[in-house]
């Protein structure tokens, strides 16, 4: 059986700092003392897929991706 | 008669491979005259090279073990490998931009042995396939260069067409994806996010691009000429070759040396422990690099691995001595000053981090005491920590670890500032090379150019 593993990647070079995805995603996004995004260390529960999909799409720069890699 | 016999020997075991012996090699020939070497006097040093039609060049150069002397000191041949094969021809970057403001041996080499660098290019777009090539230089090479490729052009020499381009006076500048930015008609040099494999892929004109470091391709230059054993009958076994080294802080400086990779450090710098005596401390690797002890310098043996070991790095050859009478924390500020105006400004954590950083060592340095502060130290490493892998390139990441360094290594010194204790003797400033424009200003709105 194929073991899914999902992270979530901040491209910094599009990040505006909104702040969206610490909102919609506090279990894994916290944000820096500027307010800028930082990603928890290691992978995704499948629990939390549909906060990580959420967080990802309601990103006003869409600066964030799901990055899925089986392993 | 036994002399004699000796002496044969060596003769003989010297001739097994053919080539000039020992070191110095690129800068075989530079002592004598401050000018650029002539097409017709580097021929009749280094003799002809044939590279037209050369299929072996690849695994000559693998065979060698040549690594890149622009910092990252990654497998030549692996490079070359990447972006050779892909469909279309690629475009092989002579990257002389050299933007770290402690190094001169890329500009020396331009300024100095043109033509070894020229044959290296060559050599490389035979190799890869590639029908162009680049020489990405400061203005201050540019003339020579164009000088040495008109006599190149007389003498018919290059299978290949080679040109000048004037890379921009930036740290950054040479940064490889920065360079293809650059070469494709944007302004500022700006690294991508993530695009190693990109350039390799899609880089100058949407075609295959190496970027590859000046020094490396003089290398590469005589490795064509004289073959891989040659090239690593001088260094030790995992770390083949000769490197140079750009050493500041005593005079006269810049001074460029060249010395045999895994030979111990303080030989390839002329540095006894009685000179080690009137320095404090020395930067290893440049602005982005390490600072490390003068008994750690004494100690080390010039390779990659071993620097990697004490927690530093060669980078592209800096060697930044720092006097006794300088005040380290006041060189330290001015530096990520620097480094501050430095960045690309397209992400949060470089703009708002060195921004901090440079605020917190500025007060460190030059404000009043900070008795409220007690914490400003660790104040100073937790913005290094936020900084750390997150930026859109390595910049701040060289900041950080530079600045991290510094507090190791000068501790002493930043607890004197801390408790308002006055530098002895008065600090002087200046010591650390930096450009006579102090660096420009950039946007530093993150997201201000995309």
């Amino acid at each position: 059986m194929t073991d899914w593993h999902v992270t979530i990647v901040v491209d910094p070079t599009r990040c505006d700092g909104h702040g969206i995805c610490h909102e919609l995603f506090p279990e894994r996004v916290s944000i820096d003392r500027w307010g800028y995004p930082v990603v928890a260390e290691g992978d995704i529960p499948p629990a939390l897929f549909d906060h990580a999909r959420h967080a990802v799409n309601e990103c006003p720069r869409l600066a964030l991706h799901l990055l899925e890699r089986s392993r | 008669m036994t002399r004699t016999a000796t002496r044969r020997g060596e003769r003989d075991a010297s001739r097994s491979v053919p080539g000039p012996p020992g070191a110095p090699r690129l800068l075989l020939g530079l002592e004598s005259a401050a000018r650029p070497i002539a097409l017709s006097e580097h021929l009749a040093t280094w003799g002809p090279l044939h590279v037209n039609g050369r299929r072996d060049l690849c695994d000559q150069v693998e065979a060698s073990g040549l690594v890149g002397h622009g910092g990252a000191w990654f497998p030549v041949a692996t490079k070359w490998r990447a972006v050779a094969g892909r469909g279309r021809r690629p475009v092989v970057v002579a990257n002389g931009a050299e933007g770290e403001p402690a190094s001169a041996k890329d500009a020396l080499l331009l300024s100095r042995a043109p033509h070894l660098v020229l044959d290296g290019a060559a050599a490389a777009a035979v190799a890869t396939g590639a029908k162009r090539a680049v020489v990405y230089t400061g203005a201050h090479s540019a003339a020579t260069v164009q000088t040495a490729l008109d006599e190149r052009r007389w003498a018919g020499i290059d299978p290949v067409a080679i040109e000048v381009a004037i890379a921009p006076d930036a740290f950054l500048a040479g940064q490889e994806s920065a360079v293809v930015g650059v070469l494709n008609g944007r302004g500022d040099p700006a690294p991508s996010f993530s695009a190693v494999q990109s350039i390799r892929d899609r880089g100058v004109g949407g075609r295959p691009t190496l970027v590859q470091n000046v020094e490396t391709l003089a290398h590469v230059g005589l490795i064509a000429r004289f073959g891989a054993a040659w090239f690593r009958s001088v260094g030790g076994a995992d770390c083949p070759g000769t490197m140079l080294l750009t050493v500041t802080g005593r005079w006269p400086e810049p001074s460029v040396v060249e010395a045999p990779l895994g030979s111990p450090l303080r030989d390839a710098i002329h540095l006894t422990p009685a000179d080690a005596a009137h320095y404090q401390g020395a930067l290893l690797g440049g602005y982005g690099g390490t600072w490390v002890t003068m008994d750690t310098l004494l100690g080390l043996s010039l390779s990659e691995s071993a620097a990697r070991r004490a927690h530093a790095t060669l980078g592209a050859g800096v060697v930044a001595l720092l006097p006794r009478h300088v005040c380290p924390v006041a060189e330290v500020a001015r530096v990520v000053a620097y480094m501050r105006t430095q960045g690309a400004g397209q992400c949060g954590p470089c703009v708002h981090g060195l921004a901090a950083l440079a605020g917190q060592l500025g007060a460190l340095a030059h404000g009043a005491p900070l008795r409220g502060r007690p914490r400003q130290v660790e104040e100073i490493l937790e913005v290094c920590a936020l900084v750390e892998g997150r930026g859109a390139c390595r910049h701040p990441d060289g900041v950080a670890r530079f600045v991290r360094s510094a507090c190791s290594v000068f501790a002493a010194d930043l607890s004197a500032h801390l408790r308002g204790v006055p530098c002895t003797p008065s600090p002087v400033a200046g010591t650390l090379p930096l450009p006579a424009h102090g660096g420009r200003r950039r946007a530093s709105a993150p997201g201000a150019r995309r």
